[in-house]
């Protein structure tokens, strides 16, 4: 069923960004598509620059190679290499848990920086940078290694933390990894990930390092892509188990430097977060003929779907193994869930714009519950992303590229969605328009949302958000 | 109905046997994890005498500071004001991860743009992103002001704001009559309480018109504070002073609107009318001091009326506050205020038994940090360590002396450049009995043992302290509050499973 009507959609679309400059508007013109269920192809631009001038919600390649990739893996020490400031907004901020001892085996709620000040400007950082990392392994030797993740002006006075890096990792016996993630990189997080996915393989893979050894087996898997945001990963590592596989390493959430090294010695490389990670599975497919397969555990239907895709790869004994988890187990679940949420959140209507990936996974999640998307879109994702999401539909649907803010109020104000879900620049103002939301970069300080247990929080948590007392309370009664 | 499936979140779900199970499994086979009993050792070291030493050694690492950088400073001092939009030349991320900062610590939307300057602004200059982007600002959002502030990519290829602002004006990407202010905010210098008095001083100074004529009204500031309480406080003491006044920056309005249906992006604030015309008020006066350095130096050289700075926390600072306006604006403090300040006094003459004697470490930003070590002082609590990230000489020489001033003071010791791991080496060497700082101490308190008393910026993990007041008779009582209360807190817990457990405390 249609909720919106095509032609009234891309009227109103056009009457929203004409009000832009004019190179703007044209530019703009060709992020934004009404796509319909069935559509073969999405035209929708995307990975360009944003505007100048205009509210993006996008972030930049530091916070895609600091915030995504490098900073969940725990006993790495990663240094932001530069003025403090975007180690200081990236501290703690994306709740990657893990499992361990901050201070002293692991470091992920932890900020290190060089805090660079004018004279480092003027004369460079690297001597400063050499001092920096011996010090950091002296005061924290139960450290598997550091990162170099540099900030914009290291780039631009040409520091050579390559150099550096590499004298320091001889000295000190450790890898130390020199990732260039200056913040002016690129349109947005995805160049991060990429930059961070290029130092993970020229530094790890290219060296063939290997972690811990352990005891192969014919179910050995590995999964990446998944940065535990609320626990996500460790409710998808039961899944793996439960279905009799061995989960050898997971990357980068709850990860260590030797999980990330033995991605390969799996037998199959399982990818959730496709956009942040899929170069890593395509390298370790070519330099190690490792399979691997792309799958979402956000809720019932995907899961199901996704744990028979899996077990596909391997025997009998996995097949009647997933079989018998899924019926005695996740069914039995899965319908308490539906049968409890689903009433409360029948034919109400959402709006999705995040990463590069999230949109496209939890579009079936939401539609599990009877909940319809209105309106999706990324903040940083590709073609491929955009394709993809055409394949999730069921109703008429706005498909926007790097919404700015301006855009976003515009369509809060029209279509008026029961819920919107994103990060958290977006979030108070979209609640002062009356208008429930939930953070689907960080799940509001909930989770896990990915995996059995993670449908039962999910569907729990649209609830609240959607059937909040409190939004019935907006307009005071003398106001009617 | 909600009885038949009970959902667990991350809160409690992970402690199941299953899931510990699996962690350790994890660990076992896969992390190559230190041993436990390494961890257990290395623990003990970093806790000691010898790590502080090490600690204390170093050069070039910080690790967990307590600052942030200049454009975060920059962009508070700018959303103080009316139908004023924020814009940071530079990188796009900078703008994302200040609104961020600001929309974890205020609850509330940051409105802010960037021209999202990338490889080839490095090359060729960022001022076509800046062309393009007022473009855009004044087409979109029709502000009267636009605030302008550089991110760190933008000084070190060395943009030129002045000029920029100045082709942007001729070019007619800024309509007739449109304001726009500029400072120079490096992040590769001082921190985001330099950003602040940058902006501001730049506003001042591009803004204000002095035209000869002394009004009968007084310039109130208050530096980099963030609590929008206090924006209330200060206005309510004014009004009864019956004073005629202007707050330049006053974020409680953008910072803490309505939700009524509407989001409105400019919802009020210091007008840009008093802007300009700030200059010709009788005087101004100051309720930060470190936060303000260039704004004073400008403000007493340019306009040339009398200016005051007090730190108005606790009792000194508030008689302090009083007393100065009183001075500039000639008027009676008022019977209400005395009265509040008897209240307050009564207050921590029924609280202070808690107080006194208890051990206090803290940290903060400079002007905070002065504040609430005097006022621990004032209830009796002892000062053990005041540690800063952002601390100046001038800081560091006015806390010793206030340290001094006093026996509650006479063993403390101060820090005016180090970070939270410094602390954290402090802390365990030589612990005192509860915490004062902000929502990142919540690890000092986890590793040491020691209970937090939150206050300060950023406050992530607390809802709406900062709607409270802290300055003032009315803002000592909140800070009152939350130290004996916190104090009475820990001593249920500890006392729970003794025959101390008392109702009547």
């Amino acid at each position: 069923m249609s909720t919106i009507d095509k032609k009234q959609a891309e009227d109103f679309i056009e009457s929203v960004i004409t009000q832009y400059e004019e190179k703007t508007y044209k530019d703009r013109k060709t992020h934004i598509e009404v796509v319909e269920p069935g559509q073969e192809k999405c035209g929708v631009k995307s990975n360009r620059k944003s505007r100048p001038g205009v509210i993006t919600m996008r972030g930049c390649a530091y916070a895609g190679a600091k915030g995504v990739v490098w900073g969940p893996i725990k006993d790495i020490i990663n240094v932001s290499h530069g003025p403090v400031g975007c180690g200081q907004y990236s501290w703690s901020s994306r709740r990657n848990y893990y499992n361990g001892t901050t201070g002293i085996d692991s470091f992920g709620t932890m900020q290190f920086t060089s805090d660079f000040q004018e004279k480092d400007i003027v004369f460079g950082g690297d001597a400063m940078l050499r001092g920096l990392l011996k010090e950091a392994n002296n005061l924290f030797p139960l450290n598997r290694g550091l990162s170099v993740l540099s900030e914009c002006p290291i780039g631009l006075i040409g520091d050579d933390i390559e150099a550096v890096s590499k004298d320091i990792s001889k000295e000190i016996g450790k890898p130390v990894i020199p990732c260039r993630c200056e913040g002016f990189r690129g349109v947005s997080q995805s160049l991060g990930h990429h930059i961070a996915n290029d130092t993970i393989r020229d530094w790890i893979y290219e060296k063939d390092m290997v972690g811990q050894k352990f005891e192969k087996g014919p179910y050995d898997v590995a999964l990446i892509g998944d940065y535990n945001i609320g626990g996500d990963i460790w409710s998808s590592r039961k899944i793996i188990e439960d279905m009799g596989l061995n989960l050898v390493a997971q990357s980068t959430g709850d990860s260590t430097f030797s999980e990330l090294a033995n991605v390969a010695q799996a037998k199959v490389v399982l990818i959730h977060c496709y956009r942040s990670m899929n170069y890593i599975s395509r390298y370790i497919e070519e330099k190690y003929n490792v399979p691997w397969l792309e799958f979402n555990f956000f809720g019932p239907t995907q899961i199901i779907k996704s744990m028979r895709k899996i077990a596909a790869m391997f025997d009998d004994k996995i097949k009647e193994q997933t079989e018998k988890v899924i019926a005695e187990k996740y069914q039995p679940y899965f319908e308490k869930i539906v049968a409890k949420y689903r009433p409360r959140l029948e034919g109400k209507k959402t709006m999705l714009f995040v990463g590069g990936l999230r949109p496209r996974h939890t579009m079936p999640a939401f539609q599990d519950l009877g909940v319809e998307i209105l309106l999706t879109g990324y903040e940083f994702a590709h073609g491929d992303d955009y394709q993809r999401t055409l394949e999730y539909l069921d109703s008429t649907t706005i498909m926007v590229d790097d919404m700015s803010e301006f855009e976003m109020d515009n369509f809060l104000e029209k279509y008026k969605p029961d819920l919107f879900g994103s990060g958290i620049k977006e979030k108070y103002q979209t609640q002062k328009s009356g208008i429930p939301f939930r953070q689907m970069h960080s799940w509001d300080y909930s989770g896990p949302y990915h995996g059995v247990e993670g449908f039962g929080v999910f569907a729990r948590d649209m609830d609240m958000a959607i059937n909040g007392a409190v939004w019935k309370n907006i307009k005071a009664p003398w106001k009617s | 109905m909600s009885k038949d499936i009970k959902v667990k979140d991350h809160i409690t779900l992970f402690n199941d046997e299953r899931f510990s199970e699996m962690f350790e499994r994890k660990r076992e086979l896969y992390e190559n994890a230190a041993t436990k009993e390494e961890v257990a050792k290395t623990l003990e070291w970093t806790l000691g005498e010898e790590y502080k030493e090490l600690n204390f050694k170093r050069e070039h690492l910080v690790v967990n500071p307590l600052k942030s950088c200049q454009p975060l400073g920059a962009l508070y001092a700018a959303i103080g004001f009316d139908d004023t939009m924020p814009y940071v030349h530079g990188s796009q991320g900078c703008a994302a991860y200040f609104r961020s900062h600001f929309c974890r610590h205020f609850k509330e939307p940051f409105p802010a743009v960037s021209d999202s300057m990338t490889e080839d602004a490095a090359v060729f200059g960022g001022h076509n992103n800046m062309y393009v982007g007022l473009d855009n600002v004044y087409k979109l959002y029709k502000p009267s002001m636009v605030a302008i502030c550089t991110s760190c990519m933008a000084e070190v290829i060395g943009d030129d704001l002045n000029n920029f602002v100045k082709n942007a004006k001729e070019q007619g990407n800024v309509p007739e009559g449109s304001l726009i202010t500029h400072a120079h905010t490096p992040s590769f210098v001082g921190s985001h309480i330099t950003g602040y008095d940058n902006m501001l001083s730049s506003m001042l100074a591009q803004v204000g018109e002095k035209t000869g004529e002394v009004k009968d009204r007084i310039n109130v500031i208050l530096g980099f504070d963030t609590y929008i309480g206090n924006f209330r406080e200060i206005k309510r003491i004014l009004g009864l002073f019956g004073v005629d006044f202007i707050i330049l920056s006053d974020p409680s309005y953008n910072l803490d609107s309505p939700t009524d249906g509407h989001y409105k992006m400019f919802n009020g604030g210091t007008k840009i009318a008093d802007l300009k015309d700030a200059p010709n008020s009788k005087a101004t006066l100051l309720l930060q001091k470190y936060s303000t350095v260039k704004t004073i130096e400008f403000i007493e050289k340019e306009w040339g009326h009398p200016v005051k700075v007090v730190n108005p926390f606790g009792i000194k600072g508030s008689d302090d506050l009083m007393m100065a306006i009183a001075e500039l604006t000639g008027k009676e403090i008022p019977a209400e205020i005395e009265n509040e300040r008897g209240r307050f006094v009564d207050a921590i003459g029924d609280s202070y038994y808690w107080v006194h004697g208890k051990t206090f470490s803290l940290n903060a930003d400079p002007d905070y940090a002065f504040g609430l070590t005097r006022m621990v002082m004032e209830l009796g609590g002892e000062i053990k360590h005041v540690l800063l990230t952002n601390g100046t000489k001038d800081w560091e020489a006015d806390t010793k002396a206030l340290l001094a001033s006093c026996p509650q003071g006479s063993e403390a010791e101060v820090y005016a450049h180090k970070d939270m791991w410094h602390f954290r080496s402090l802390l365990a060497t030589d612990p005192c009995d509860f915490i004062i700082g902000n929502s990142f101490a919540k690890y000092l308190m986890r590793d040491t043992g020691i209970p937090l008393i939150r206050i300060g910026f950023p406050m992530f993990d607390r809802q709406f302290l900062h709607r409270y007041p802290t300055i003032g008779y009315m803002g000592g009582l909140n800070l009152l509050n939350w130290i004996v209360n916190t104090i009475l807190d820990e001593t249920d817990r500890k006392t729970m499973y003794t025959t101390s457990y008392d109702v009547i405390r």
